[in-house]
């Protein structure tokens, strides 16, 4: 029998990135603010101090700070057909749990989506007609606009810090920023990174090509920064432990360094660890949201009542929630109709390694977001007429940590063992690059979430099941940047590449990012999403479904700008709209 | 004091007695000689081995086929030692005894399917469980075709075994050959360029050989010293816990250069 709980204002299913920005600003109005995160609290301090933070096989390989599969995962299969198999351990991402969520080890390459990417179908179709679409292509526009969405991307860059050069001031093209991007109101909050050896020469070969090359956005701390909240956070010293670590200086943007320091000083706010979510509860003519259901680490379960219900678990479980609770009319791909685990899509990322005779990098110093990067060949900032493929990404060169389990590259054609490998893994380790191709994913009929008719979690609920594959135009788009990479990493000098453009089908097992998108898309029409344009759920109008689960397709960009810029959408219109007159949001 | 005689005390300290003074002699390559005086010397090093670390969850015998197998997968050459000296096999038995080989935190409920590669991981056995079957069938392949366990044939013939394992050409009884062999493979390289706090990496022996200088120092300044190779002594977690390293107001090493003749 469940417990049940003193009645609240607002709950937050999940405690990272899109969960603190929500409670801080609801809980400053004076609400009740419950915050439940199945993970345990962890901090700069003791958690990530030197210097057992500087552990590859801990946290790199052994993924101490991510997500527990024992309890749940979900399953996986290639298509509709094929038996769904469970992602027993990590691989192709790494959701988070535990307070801070996936940000807390987090690269913090922090972008905005073009205007483009919120008006694909539109766009396309207008500049290209529907033949450059795939038949069962689903992408679609947001139903808004990266205009409305400009003073949102703002405050989310300033709460974050984001280090950066602007490309388009109001419009005036910037030199040294990205030229492509939206127009911002504002310059980043901070100055760029420095620039390592590896981003001068990819950013001089990518000039002398003819390309636009400019320091990626960065929540890597460039000098010591106050933000709005008036938390402060340290200058990062490059030391090459940030992708899946924490970071030891609070030098890297994430709710522990620029929210959680205010947030868990309000009274209005508790919060709650280790207590899984396991449904959220409607009322009789499921139309209302009552509260939701959670397992505490003794295994006690609790019923919490409150009048506002934001899921703000991750990608996943905000679409199995739902899914689970009956959030929604669920996908069913063969009708082509229903909207919860719809469009599911992910990244196309290709990549070029470069290895040189005569040059040395360093690469063990770096950055989570230290990278030089073009940005010519993204969404429709070329001319894509006879290329069959919309879409496209950033071509970068970072200089992220080199550690050596991971990063310990070979020329093509060398052993995978013995004296040979051994060999080049000592001639080249500091003598090469990698170059991302980080391509955008359509959306399709086929790719798509629902729930697992077999594998269950740990309380006996059915685990989400994701069917997906790339397609041509995902295949022919990192072809085409990926051979782009290599020329531009002939340019800079390499005596030798490996060239890899996505190919095959897709696999789970190798780590390729952590930037899953869709299942509770965003949209104009109830009939293709499954929230308004404010990602309230459309059927359910006191639950909000925020982050990337919204997108309904992947940009060609990481994607955590563009879901700070929804959250604080999201966030006023809950607060200048919703509170006022809680209901449907037009 | 010679670099690396430095950092062999060092390293010595950082593990208090569990380097024997033989430790050095040991690493000779075994004499080509006939089967007695082989197996006699393999009994010698499995033994010695055994004090350097007890295992907590090999067997000698299985001790003694990693210590072989990751000798070839990387070997030691005039770069410097190979996995077996820097004491992967080590590693590998606190990988299997902890949460690494009984799957803490992945995903074990059945039904177990084989699957598809793109599905990755299926089987019913824990990593532990992958290598007692696999080096049970190996072994008993060697036995099969030469008449011997795998750590007493050649190097020539240890080398075909491998290379038979990782192209599929031989099969196992209880598991995928190539899949103990990648299994092997991954951890083999994890053991030896992991901090030696889990056993492996001895003498830093892996960040040596590429230059990977271990916790890191502030880049700050360096990160823009375009071409200059940054040559450290490298640092692991346990020299800074022992104090053996000196570390700035954050807890980053400060690292000694290679080439700073005010560090000798
Ligand atoms: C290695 C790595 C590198 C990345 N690098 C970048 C990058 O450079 N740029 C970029 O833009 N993005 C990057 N990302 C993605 C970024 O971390 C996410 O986009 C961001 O954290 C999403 O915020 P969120 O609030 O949706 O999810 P999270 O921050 O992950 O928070 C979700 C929280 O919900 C909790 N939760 C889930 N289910 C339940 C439940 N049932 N009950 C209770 N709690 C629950 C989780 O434990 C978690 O703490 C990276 C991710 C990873 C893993
Ligand atoms: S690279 Fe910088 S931001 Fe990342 S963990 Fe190190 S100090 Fe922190």
């Amino acid at each position: 029998m469940a417990i049940k709980l003193k009645p609240v204002d607002v709950v937050t299913v999940g405690v990272g990135l899109t969960g603190t920005i929500l409670a801080k600003e609801l809980a400053d109005l004076g609400l009740k603010v419950v915050g439940l995160e199945r993970g345990g609290w962890r901090d700069t301090h003791p958690d990530f101090d030197m210097p057992h933070a500087h552990d590859e096989l801990r946290y790199a390989r052994r993924h101490e700070l991510m997500q527990d599969l024992s309890r749940e995962t979900l399953t996986f299969r290639n298509a509709i057909g094929d038996t769904a198999l469970p992602m027993r351990q990590m691989g192709s991402f790494l959701p988070g749990e535990g307070v801070g969520g996936a940000a807390v080890h987090w690269n913090g390459v922090t972008w905005r989506f073009l205007p483009w990417d919120f008006e694909t179908r539109s766009r396309t179709l207008a500049r290209y007609g529907a033949g450059q679409l795939a038949e069962d292509c689903t992408s679609q526009d947001w139903g808004v606009t990266y205009d409305e969405l400009e003073p949102h991307f703002d405050r989310f860059e300033y709460l974050y810090g984001i280090c950066g050069k602007a490309g388009n001031l109001k419009g005036r093209v910037q030199l040294g920023g990205n030229p492509f991007e939206g127009p911002r109101s504002r310059e980043y909050p901070n100055p760029p990174m420095k620039t390592s050896h590896v981003g001068a020469i990819y950013g001089k070969a990518a000039r002398e090509l003819g390309y636009h090359p400019f320091p990626a956005p960065s929540a890597n701390m460039t000098r010591p920064y106050t933000n709005p909240y008036g938390v402060t956070l340290g200058a990062c010293v490059y030391c090459g432990y940030c992708e899946r670590f924490g970071c030891e200086m609070g030098a890297k943007a994430s709710p522990q360094t620029t929210v959680l320091p205010v947030l868990m000083k309000n009274p209005n706010y508790e919060l709650r660890t280790l207590a899984n979510v396991i449904k959220v509860n409607l009322d009789s003519d499921r139309k209302r949201a009552i509260g939701v259901t959670y397992v505490d680490s003794r295994g006690r379960e609790f019923e919490q009542p409150a009048d506002l219900v934001l899921l703000t678990s991750y990608v996943f479980n905000n679409v199995r929630l739902m899914l689970l609770s009956g959030i929604g009319k669920p996908y069913d791909p063969a009708a082509n109709a229903g909207v919860v685990g719809r469009n599911y899509a992910y990244q196309t990322n290709g990549n070029v390694t470069a290895f040189f005779e005569d040059k040395v990098f360093n690469q063990f110093m770096g950055a989570g977001a230290l990278s030089m990067m073009i940005d010519d060949i993204d969404g429709d900032n070329f001319d894509h007429t006879g290329l069959g493929f919309i879409g496209g990404g950033w071509i970068g060169a970072a200089s992220s940590g080199a550690r050596p389990i991971d990063f310990h590259p070979v020329p093509s054609g060398t052993p995978r063992w013995g004296s040979e490998w051994k060999k080049a893994v000592s001639r080249y380790y500091n003598r090469a690059f990698g170059i991302t191709t980080h391509g955008a994913c359509q959306s399709y009929r086929g790719n798509y979430f629902d729930l697992d008719p077999t594998y269950r979690d740990a309380y006996g609920l059915p685990l989400l099941r994701m069917t997906f594959d790339f397609r041509q135009n995902e295949y022919r788009m990192s072809d085409y940047m990926t051979k782009k990479a290599a020329e531009i990493a002939k340019a800079a000098g390499a005596s030798r590449m490996n060239v890899n453009p996505r190919t095959g089908k897709y696999s789970i097992v190798p780590y390729q990012s952590t930037h899953n998108t869709g299942g509770a898309v965003m949209g104009a029409d109830p009939k293709t999403s499954a929230v308004n344009k404010y990602l309230q759920s459309w059927d359910v109008p006191n639950v909000f479904a925020i982050g990337a689960s919204a997108f309904p397709q992947n940009g060609g960009y990481n994607p955590t700008g563009t879901v700070g810029a929804l959250t604080f959408h999201a966030l006023e219109a809950i607060k200048t709209k919703y509170l006022k007159q809680p209901g449907p949001l037009a | 004091m010679s670099e690396s005689r430095r950092n062999f005390l060092k390293s010595a300290a950082a593990l208090g007695a569990a380097i024997p003074a033989g430790a050095a002699a040991q690493s000779k390559p075994a004499p080509q000689a006939d089967h007695e005086k082989q197996h006699a010397q393999h009994m010698r090093t499995a033994t010695a081995a055994a004090q350097q670390r007890p295992y907590m969850f090999l067997s000698q015998t299985e001790a003694a086929f990693l210590d072989a197998a990751v000798s070839h997968l990387i070997p030691k050459d005039e770069l410097g030692p190979g996995a077996k000296e820097a004491g992967v096999t080590s590693f590998i038995d606190q990988q299997l005894f902890g949460g690494y080989g009984t799957m803490a935190r992945k995903y074990t409920q059945g039904p177990w399917p084989e699957g598809t590669p793109q599905q990755g991981y299926q089987s019913p056995l824990t990593p532990a469980a992958v290598y007692r079957a696999g080096i049970r069938d190996a072994n008993n392949h060697c036995r099969k075709t030469y008449g011997k366990s795998f750590d007493a044939l050649s190097r020539a013939q240890q080398d075909e075994v491998l290379k038979g394992l990782d192209g599929g050409k031989i099969e196992l009884e209880q598991v995928r050959a190539q899949f103990f062999f990648n299994m092997l493979l991954a951890n083999t390289v994890e053991g030896f360029f992991a901090d030696p706090v889990y056993g492996g990496n001895r003498d830093k022996a892996g960040w040596k050989l590429v230059g990977f200088p271990g916790v890191a120092a502030v880049y700050t300044t360096f990160i823009e010293k375009h071409g200059v190779p940054y040559r450290a002594q490298p640092v692991s977690i346990s020299d800074i816990t022992q104090k053996i390293a000196q570390v700035d107001e954050h807890g980053h090493a400060i690292h000694v250069m290679l080439d700073d003749k005010a560090g000798v």
